[in-house]
């Protein structure tokens, strides 16, 4: 039985451009599945042609059970979207923002307005939910656009870049939202940029580029594509470095010529690939201690999703870049290279 | 999967027109409480015609020649009708904008996503548009009282032409609909939506006398939807000026216009709708 996202040979092509060349997909019901890729990638057609915003050339579409194409407006009221713009009424109150979809989803206004209030109050806006949505800071009007996505309590999400444009709190606050949504059985769907969101919300991560998936499974399945962990030692004195570079040489998986063993001079980093945890890590500093080789930084170095990224596709996901900044020798590299834009209030 | 199953009981579909005409009535609701926020765009839609008025009935008015007398007083009465109906269609513009800025804004591809009556965001919006247009009609019919403009006929013939102004400005923005889906940017659209307003109402009968303009010119002002609703009004109110030519819309005005105005809603309403179920960003 398919999933409760399930998606076969998506095609569309917007003139000459191939937006979508051959997408499959496959959601388990209450799971969450991450579309990660870059900027026309193809995230957004898949979403619109999922949420009936938009025929695909060719392939088929099941949601929730129901075929999209055949019966679109069964579809719709099974489904939640939220999409990549907050799309709630700047000059309407948050209150009449949930109204007025509570309703045209065909709920009778006095439960429409019951529900508006607790959504309201579950996303924390009910102190602003007299006033216009224009006075809205981004981070409350992407929760108010979530909420919107949310007023029937759809058992299919999807959910399209949520957090683009939110500073980290914000992003932390949606995050959290986000999760408490998934525990309670939504199958959800979500694009971004954003390796460090994929790899924190989603079961499963599909990566898109070029309007194809090249790569599914868990973050861990795709960060073992390529290569599995690594140990790196920072040395405080260059003259260790050899020493260092031969001890790391007995525990590596790979010889020197085989991408085992890496030296990076200037930064007095040697990297090697191993398997053996923890348990490794602590023999390896024990053999430097005894051969009184003094270390600045040390730790196991899991790869993180964009060297998945890397690669998959031979070139960095698009958004990221212009903070590349690595972080250290932490334990699994998370929180690189997002960038945090500030919040746009107005 | 007993979560989708109760999700679809929330929203079984019920009957189609009712569905129709609730959900147009709950995005009509939306637009008129935007208005009511932003109430500037009301303000400006009220003070351009009533510019109009004052600016015809004192700078022309005293040299157009309205059935052999340029008097003042008689090309005053004369004009109204014709600002009457400019001004319904003007808000067509106001619809085209409306619609466009929501496409932007990405709510056209909420609306989209729900499961809603497919014409009910346009019928919302036009009915909006219809009571804005009232309005302004309101206001402008008692400052057209101020400047002199009286009717000469029973209280049923001046609200039959009202009624049919109405009709005229509702026909006119689905019009504005089409442009707005059509665009890229609200702003286009409303200059778009403005521009052929312009050869519309002036090559008619509504601030000159059709009589003195080139034959072909008369012809196509003969035939101009704008025209019939004019000469509707005009003999509705019983104002001087009334076409004599033996073209069919100057003979019955008033079927005239009502069959523009239904042909119009009939043609622009599909397009619109069409274009709507369609529309990407």
């Amino acid at each position: 039985m398919p999933g409760a996202i399930y998606a076969e040979g998506l095609v569309k092509t917007f003139g000459d451009v191939k937006a979508l060349d051959g997408v499959d997909l496959d959601v388990p019901e209450g799971t969450v599945l991450g579309l990660l890729g870059p900027n026309g990638a193809g995230k957004t057609t898949s979403v619109r042609c999922l949420t009936t915003l938009l025929r695909p050339d060719r392939g088929k579409a099941v949601v929730a059970g129901i075929d999209v194409f055949k019966q679109p407006d069964a579809v719709r009221r099974s489904i939640g979207l939220s999409g990549q713009f907050a799309a709630v009424d700047e000059y309407l109150t948050g209150r009449e923002n949930l109204q007025m979809v509570g309703q045209l989803y065909q709920m009778r206004a006095k439960a429409a307005k019951a529900r508006a209030d607790e959504l309201l109050e579950q996303f924390h806006l009910a102190d602003a939910a007299d006033r216009t949505a224009k006075t809205y800071s981004g981070g409350m009007r992407r929760r108010l656009d979530l909420a919107a996505a949310l007023v029937v309590s759809p058992p299919v999400m999807f959910m399209d870049e949520p957090t683009t444009g939110l500073d980290p709190r914000n992003r932390q606050q949606l995050w959290d939202v986000i999760k408490q949504l998934v525990s309670g059985g939504t199958t959800l769907l979500l694009t971004t940029q954003y390796l460090e969101e994929a790899d924190h919300l989603a079961h499963d991560i599909a990566v898109v580029d070029h309007g194809r998936v090249i790569a599914q499974g868990t973050s861990d399945q795709l960060k073992a594509r390529t290569g599995g962990e690594r140990v790196e030692v920072v040395v405080h004195e260059r003259e260790h470095i050899q020493a260092a570079s031969a001890l790391l040489d007995r525990f590596s998986l790979r010889g020197p010529d085989q991408g085992g063993t890496k030296v990076e001079e200037h930064m007095r980093k040697i990297t090697t690939p191993v398997s053996g945890g923890a348990k490794l890590l602590a023999e390896i500093i024990r053999e430097l201690d005894v051969r009184g080789i003094e270390i600045d930084d040390i730790g196991l170095r899991r790869p993180t999703l964009d060297d998945v990224f890397l690669s998959l596709t031979g070139h960095a996901a698009e958004a990221e870049g212009e903070d590349g900044e690595q972080p250290g020798a932490g334990q699994s590299g998370t929180g690189q290279g997002r960038p945090h834009r500030k919040e746009a209030a107005t | 999967m007993s979560a989708v199953t109760d999700a679809v009981r929330i929203a079984a579909p019920g009957n189609p027109i009712g569905q129709s005409i609730r959900d147009s009535l709950i995005v009509a609701k939306r637009n008129l409480i935007r208005m009511a926020r932003i109430p500037e765009v009301v303000i400006f839609g009220i003070v351009q015609p009533i510019m109009f008025v004052v600016l015809f009935s004192y700078v022309f008015g005293g040299s157009m020649n309205i059935g052999g007398t340029t008097s003042p007083q008689v090309y005053r009465e004369f004009l109204m009708a014709g600002i009457f109906a400019q001004t319904v269609t003007f808000a067509t513009a106001g619809a085209g904008a409306g619609i466009a800025e929501d496409m932007h804004k990405g709510l056209i591809d909420r609306f989209r996503s729900l499961p809603m009556a497919r014409g009910a965001v346009l019928t919302g919006r036009t009915l909006a548009d219809l009571v804005q247009t009232a309005l302004t009609l309101l206001v402008l019919a008692v400052v057209a009282l101020l400047v002199g403009w009286r009717t000469h006929t029973s209280a049923g013939e001046v609200l039959a032409a009202f009624g049919l102004l109405l009709l005229t400005g509702y026909a006119f923005t689905w019009i504005g609909a089409v442009i707005g889906l059509s665009v890229r940017t609200p702003e286009a659209a409303t200059s778009g939506g403005l521009v052929w307003l312009f050869p519309v109402t002036f090559v008619s009968n509504a601030f000159v006398d059709t009589d003195q303009m080139t034959p072909w010119l008369r012809h196509i002002a003969e035939w101009n939807p704008f025209s019939a609703t004019v000469q509707a009004c005009r003999e509705l109110f019983g104002n001087p000026g009334v076409s004599t030519s033996d073209a069919w819309p100057m003979q019955h005005p008033v079927w005239a216009s009502l069959i523009w105005s239904v042909l119009i809603i009939l043609v622009f309403r599909t397009l619109a709708v069409r274009k709507y179920r369609s529309a990407t960003v």
